[in-house]
């Protein structure tokens, strides 16, 4: 089995990060009965012998001595890093694991990017081949981050080009936040574009989220809890509220909530690596399938259900409505419309009890109202986990190739261009040593290149095969001298 | 003469566990009419072709398994030694750390190379074991990557290192809709490069089992173990020992004795109670039938309907393409069964689909710099889809 490494940029990519390990200990502690170190735990967390001192502690197999992430934090301000230091998962982990600053970026990607980048670039090395060499087989990192601020925007790009570089073979799956539009950072626009051109260039796989989105699903919880539909209660200590364990008020920005689902959808994605099944996925599967063309690697998730049953007293679901709810814009993690786009591949990913054939029956069910590119019209990647998340006897985790992420990139390009017109707070950028002009141009062009991508995808909806080639043939350099021998001469019945 | 057994992928070792297990207790079940001599000697000779004695008198499987990942041979290894009656050979498998990701080229062109060595010493060993050495039977999915890939390269070396004997491919074709995105990809490679390596290719099509449970066998919740298991009961009904006129239990070689490759797709029948034949057969024609007979009055049984030269090519006399082997010894406590072994035109129309979507996904160039990074170029694409043509156009005219 493979490990993974999760790398946690910024306050956003910390604070999620802290919720992700929460969670994940708590899974792992529901599933490990015996308390026996095996590879499942293994790939995110190490087993450390805490009475030996330096590197040595190392322990491979055998009980659980005391369990260490495999992550690096990373932040150019302390306040974060430093409350999760002295909460309860302080223990997780290691301080070597750790590189902050005290000033921050100031909402800066410019400042993220290249000043940390540079000022931190041998430190971020150091750590990274650290946590890689505390591993049999590394596969994955996973990046989390906000693409609006300085730090997870500017230097976790940063990284992704250094991970590229130093890591080739290993998988760079980035989990990004994107910034709402009443953002209350004015410079976001600046620092999304600048950082959507790095994403585009140096990350594998990208799993955007918008905060707006994570918003509309907390308050719908909140509101199925506080109208006491269907005796809805919250109950204490529950995962959607946070690991203090008080029940928490609605708040303007529950941020610990939000959190938490972003937290789920990891583990989920992770969850057939992990786990056995009858069916398994591992990350590896997940680029192979979804990523037809290698700069649109941008998948839409969402996820279902939204909370755990020791959070919410809700009557469970039937397993069919689990389907129809993962393609519900409702459940979905970023604000978008799959169904009236174009997919150009869609994975489902269940855990639970679930068996082939109620995988069969639903995938029939929902094909006709979705709309598949022609090359890829069963564009179905399928897997069945048997271990349930925590709380719930199945859960559904979608990840859609669709182009109804153009939407989210072309507002991003207006409001960069609105603030960019005016040249607001451009000198913030410019007088930062390496930035030009042609930064801002060069992140226009590439970000402007991937809608147009998009775009001439959904221009082939609903277009005839035949045309279709002719379109195709565009794109293709090689010229196919190969024809297909007429289907219609076969004589069987 | 015993085969030894290549489990590949998951699927490979989900399916193989089934089938030995199939074998193994349809060995303890009742003997239904036959001898009591007979019986033994049915078990000695499926006991000799799937299973090494140990001390301690648990048989031990004849099979090499090999996954790039760790989580299925462990489920394959335990539920084996759990069940009691039988187990694999602690030293029988080749696992690695990360899989081959769907990825064909990355079966075939990393995984093969790097792991060639170890995984051909380990089925080196196998044979080894073997008194008399029948062939190789090779279980894996054409969907996946380790399967498709490592077992193209796997077969390939076989048939490099041992020309002389039978390798007989298990493929699984994929359900039509998505198990996996690229598997029409996977699928074509694997089946151009198996032409070139394989004898013989025994197919299993998912959707035709998966009918099979929900509407023969009314199974409400199909999971992948009860497709296994129709499949292992299938297998079993084949491979089990037949008594044949030269010697006593004797496992054939491929009796079609046609040179050129050809594929006998495997349209099992579940068993019933009584016997039932396969009228599809009209609409296709075949090249070679093989009916197995086991349990009660299978020497009066009429198999006159099989020499129908209808049903074949008109370069073949019926008594040359059509054969039957029968067996007093009731399979797994039916008290008649009979499968059939069909080389026919019936698997055209699934191999035309798979052609048309891969080269239909092929033409929009999606998902080939997947492959490229691993060394399959363009041009084992455009090889694959000619030689899996001019099998189309073969069976079409028949």
């Amino acid at each position: 089995m493979t490990q993974s490494v999760v790398v946690q940029v910024g306050q956003c990519g910390n604070q999620i990060g802290c919720c992700f390990w929460d969670l994940a200990l708590r899974e792992h502690a529901a599933v490990n009965q015996k308390g026996i170190y095996d590879e499942a735990i293994s790939s995110f967390f190490r087993n450390v012998d805490t009475r030996v001192v330096g590197d040595g502690g190392s322990i491979s197999k055998g009980k659980i001595c005391s369990l260490k992430a495999r992550a690096v934090l990373i932040d150019m301000e302390e306040g974060v890093v430093n409350e999760i230091l002295q909460g309860p998962l302080r223990d997780v982990f290691d301080t070597k694991q750790l590189i902050t600053d005290i000033s921050g970026s100031g909402n800066n990607w410019a400042v993220g990017h290249k000043v940390f980048g540079s000022l931190y670039q041998d430190q971020i090395l150091e750590k990274l081949r650290k946590s890689a060499e505390h591993c049999d087989c590394l596969q994955c990192f996973f990046i989390i981050h906000s693409m609006g601020g300085g730090t997870g925007s500017g230097l976790g790009t940063f990284l992704l080009k250094v991970l590229e570089d130093e890591f080739p073979e290993v998988y760079r799956f980035v989990t990004s936040i994107y910034p709402s539009g009443e953002d209350d950072v004015i410079t976001s626009p600046y620092n999304s574009m600048l950082a959507m051109k790095e994403l585009n260039e140096h990350a594998d796989c990208v799993l955007p989220i918008d905060n707006q989105s994570l918003f509309d699903i907390i308050s719908k919880i909140d509101l199925m809890v506080n109208s006491g539909k269907l005796g809805t209660t919250v109950k204490p200590n529950s995962l959607v509220t946070s690991s203090s364990g008080t029940l928490k008020k609605r708040h303007k920005k529950p941020f610990d909530a939000m959190n938490n689902i972003v937290a789920n959808l990891l583990l989920n994605l992770t969850s057939s690596a992990r786990f056995e099944g009858s069916l398994n996925m591992d990350l590896n599967e997940i680029s192979m399938n979804l990523v037809p063309f290698p700069q649109l690697h941008y998948l839409v998730s969402s996820l279902t259900p939204l909370y755990t049953l020791t959070d919410v007293n809700i009557p469970p679901r039937r397993l069919d409505q689990m389907f129809s709810d993962a393609f519900s814009k409702d459940h979905q993690l970023l604000q978008a419309d799959p169904k009236h786009s174009l997919y150009l591949a869609c994975a489902l990913m269940v855990r639970g009890n679930v068996q082939i054939s109620d995988l069969r029956r639903n995938i029939e069910r929902l094909k006709p109202s979705l709309q598949f590119v022609s090359w890829n019209q069963e564009g179905w990647k399928t897997s069945l986990c048997s271990v349930p998340p925590v709380g719930h006897s199945h859960s559904l985790l979608a990840l859609a190739n669709n182009t109804c992420v153009k939407p989210t990139f072309m507002e991003l390009k207006e409001r960069f261009m609105r603030l960019y017109k005016k040249k607001a707070h451009l000198h913030h950028y410019l007088q930062v040593e390496g930035v030009e002009k042609s930064c801002f141009t060069e992140a226009v062009s590439s970000l402007s290149a991937l809608i147009q991508e998009y775009d001439q995808l959904d221009t082939t909806k609903n277009m005839p095969n035949l045309e279709l080639r002719k379109y195709i043939s565009r794109f293709s350099a090689v010229s196919l001298t190969y024809t297909r021998c007429n289907p219609q001469h076969l004589p069987f019945k | 003469m015993s085969i030894v057994t290549v489990q590949l992928g998951q699927c490979g070792n989900q399916i193989g566990f089934e089938v030995f297990d199939a074998l193994l207790s349809d060995s303890h079940s009742s003997q239904g009419l036959c001898s009591k001599r007979e019986n033994e000697a049915y078990q000695a000779s499926c006991k000799e072709r799937f299973f090494s004695e140990e001390e301690n008198g648990v048989p031990i499987a004849r099979a090499v398994l090999v996954d790039m990942e760790p989580k299925v041979i462990n489920q394959t290894l335990s539920k084996a030694a759990q069940s009691g009656q039988w187990k694999y050979g602690q030293h029988a498998c080749f696992c690695q750390k990360q899989g081959s990701g769907n990825n064909w080229a990355y079966g075939y062109s990393v995984h093969g190379p790097r792991h060639e060595e170890s995984i051909m010493s380990l089925i080196r060993k196998e044979v080894e074991k073997c008194d008399s050495f029948s062939g190789f039977f090779i279980i894996m999915s054409m969907a996946g990557g380790t399967g498709s890939g490592l077992g193209a390269f796997v077969t390939q070396n076989l048939q490099d290192q041992y020309p002389n004997s039978l390798k007989m491919n298990h493929i699984i074709w994929p359900y039509g809709t998505g198990e996996v995105i690229v598997q029409n990809y996977n699928s074509i490679l694997t089946l151009s490069h198996l032409y070139r390596s394989s004898d013989a290719l025994l197919v299993h099509e998912n959707d035709a089992v998966h009918k099979i449970c929900a509407k023969l066998m009314n199974i409400k919740q199909i999971s992948f173990s009860d497709i296994n298991q129709v499949l292992a009961h299938q297998l079993g009904s084949v491979f089990q020992p037949t008594y044949s006129a030269e010697s006593s239990f004797h496992y054939r070689r491929n009796p079609l004795g046609i040179d050129w490759h050809v594929r006998p797709p495997l349209s099992g029948l579940p068993p019933l109670g009584k016997m039932s034949l396969n009228k599809d057969l009209h609409f296709n024609t075949s090249v070679a039938n093989l009916v197995i007979l086991r349990g009660k009055d299978v020497q009066s049984a009429d198999v006159e309907g099989f020499k129908d030269p209808a049903l074949y090519t008109s370069w073949l006399k019926p008594v040359n393409a059509f054969n039957v082997w029968k067996t007093q010894r009731a399979f797994s406590k039916y008290e008649k069964s009979a499968v059939l072994v069909s080389n026919s035109q019936f698997l055209v129309k699934p191999l035309d689909t798979i052609v048309g979507k891969a080269w239909n996904m092929f033409a929009s160039k999606a998902y080939i710099h997947q492959y490229t990074k691993f060394g399959i170029e363009e041009e084992d694409f455009l090889d694959s889809f000619t030689s899996l043509e001019q099998v189309v156009a073969s069976y079409c005219n028949l």
